[in-house]
């Protein structure tokens, strides 16, 4: 397993994959954190669908991560095209066949991709928490928010809890572009199929009918970032997300291991 | 302790479409370089895979020393392969591919450096996959097929893309690695390089083996043809009904009079000509190759 994980860890360290992922990631960090600072004040809201987010809230022991809680979904949406594409382009490129000649246990080359895909989720995760409290801290005085909660113990706690959850949600969007790239063996059909239904599909049906958000697989996952939400409490977004994705790895899985690896 | 490398046993894989390998049957020694050839869509690349692990026969069984191919992982880390042309990651340099394939097999890391330089890629081992020629990406795909220093090597047209001073290379390296114990089992569709380095031969056509064995085998099942050239092409056919009158097989290709017979009747043949007022331009005996007892066998020019 360890030589999997080593194998799959070359490949992800390379610097166009590794600093392009995290320039996308540490882009909507900043881009959320400035918002929601600098927009504190503005009557159309500084928050995700339009919800403003006052002085109040941000004023709190947790206010240092809003932002960052705020952007896990988002950060989700880039670990889901990264799993997707390195799961997808081992067909593409014909390099599965090599793989499985070199491993053959199919279970175990797909259990090490996994597992060194969460390794980079979380350095991704990691960095970006650093870089949007650091945000935040920069934009507090501006924005008048007061800050002597954040780092006390209660405040750490908030941190550490915002970051679990959010790491829990970016690899379960990973787990997702995974699932679907060894389902449609096709890096662009598994992006784009994955990021038209979370960006775009799941939003329109949700507009028309609001009540179809609470079952929807990526709003699921955004409201574990977010540690939950006005619309779906966190228990039941974890105990749903945590069901798909447990349903779309045993497929995906079983899939993988019996079907021919023809091209 | 066994002797043969790859023993076959009525191997099959049946799709909707048929059969793409039927009751396959052949073994190839330890130590031997085997020539596995067939027209295209033989079902050369699908044997080969269910050799490797990559597909699930409908039916039958294999051995690669020793062990079924139903339990790959028994034997792999001993097999090097080259399956359909060489797959690899485009952004990553040629050395870097295999650095992944060596961590992911467990081979040492050190073994890619020397293998970049066996196959003559020194200098271009670490610009990337994708600045490759065609035979650059071949010759890296065999460096990665001999990662494991292997006791069998399956290559799938190792010579595609390859300049003919690359292709002598190759030959040279397969005929190498078998002196030194490797078998090699080998598809390719020049025939005429396979019959040079091959021992046994694998000949398949339409998912049915219809020969395997030794190549000397199969060579003297063949008899030495006789060409003939007309300066007139209509004299073809006069040729023809002299071959024929005097009990010769014979057909006509590529306006060339090709007919079965031991040289010692080309002298006869000719007389026969000249008091018929046929001007002969070419009477060439031939012992028979490989290429032209593939064709008698599988009836594919193709």
């Amino acid at each position: 397993m360890m030589r999997v994980i080593r194998a799959e860890w070359r490949k992800l360290r390379r610097p166009t994959l590794f600093l392009g992922t995290l320039g996308a990631a540490l882009f909507f960090t900043g881009l959320t954190n400035t918002f929601l600072y600098l927009m504190i004040d503005s009557e159309g809201g500084n928050s995700d669908r339009g919800r403003e987010v006052g002085r109040e809230v941000l004023n709190l022991a947790g206010g240092s991560v809003y932002g960052f809680s705020s952007v896990g979904g988002l950060l989700g949406v880039i670990a889901l095209c990264v799993f997707a594409a390195q799961t997808a382009q081992e067909y593409t490129y014909g390099t599965l066949r090599n793989l499985l000649v070199r491993q053959p246990g199919r279970l175990r080359i797909l259990a090490g991709k996994l597992i060194a895909m969460k390794l980079f989720a979380l350095v991704l995760v990691l960095i970006s928490a650093a870089v949007s409290v650091g945000i935040s801290v920069a934009l507090s005085g501006r924005a008048k928010v007061e800050t002597d909660l954040w780092f006390t113990a209660s405040g750490f706690h908030a941190i550490g809890q915002t970051l679990l959850n959010v790491t829990i949600s970016v690899i379960y969007f990973g787990i997702v572009g995974m699932v679907l790239g060894l389902l449609l063996r096709s890096p662009i059909s598994a992006i784009s199929i994955g990021v038209l239904w979370l960006l775009i599909i799941e939003n329109l049906i949700g507009a028309v009918k609001p009540v179809t958000l609470d079952w929807m697989p990526g709003n699921q996952l955004s409201t574990i970032a977010q540690g939950g939400s006005p619309d779906v409490s966190y228990s039941h977004a974890l105990i749903l997300g945590t069901l798909y994705v447990f349903v779309g790895s045993i497929v995906a899985a079983t899939l993988f291991s019996r079907r021919d690896v023809a091209n | 302790m066994s002797t043969i490398a790859i023993s076959v046993k009525d191997l099959s894989k049946k799709y909707d479409s048929g059969f793409a390998v039927s009751h396959a049957n052949f073994e190839v020694p330890i130590g031997t370089i085997c020539g596995f050839v067939g027209p295209n869509g033989a079902g050369k690349t699908t044997t080969i895979r269910m050799l490797l692990g990559l597909i699930s026969p409908t039916g039958g069984t294999a051995q690669i020393l020793g062990q079924s191919i139903n339990h790959p992982e028994k034997y792999l880390s001993q097999v090097g392969a080259m399956i359909e042309g060489p797959a690899f990651y485009p952004a990553l340099s040629g050395a870097e591919n295999l650095k992944v394939l060596a961590t992911l097999g467990g081979f040492p890391i050190e073994r890619v450096e020397e293998l970049i330089r066996i196959v003559g890629l020194e200098g271009r081992g670490h610009s990337k996959y994708k600045t490759y020629s065609l035979g650059m990406k071949q010759r890296l795909g065999i460096a990665a097929a001999l990662l494991p220093n292997p006791k069998i090597l399956i290559l799938d047209e190792p010579t595609n893309g390859l300049d003919p001073e690359g292709i002598q290379e190759v030959r040279d390296l397969l005929k190498k690695l078998a002196s030194q114990g490797t078998t090699v089992f080998v598809s390719s569709h020049l025939l005429s390089e396979l019959e040079i380095i091959s021992e046994y031969i694998v000949i398949l056509r339409k998912g049915e083996v219809v020969f395997a064995g030794p190549l000397q085998e199969l060579m003297q099942t063949q008899q030495p043809i006789i060409l003939v050239k007309t300066e007139n092409a209509s004299d073809l056919q006069k040729i023809i009904e002299i071959a024929e009158r005097d009990g010769h097989k014979a057909t006509i290709r590529s306006e060339v009079a090709h007919i079965e017979g031991l040289a010692e009747w080309a002298g006869v043949l000719n007389k026969k000509a000249f008091d018929a007022g046929i001007v002969l331009t070419q009477l060439a005996p031939q012992l028979p190759n490989l290429e032209e007892t593939f064709f008698e066998m599988t009836g594919d020019r193709s």
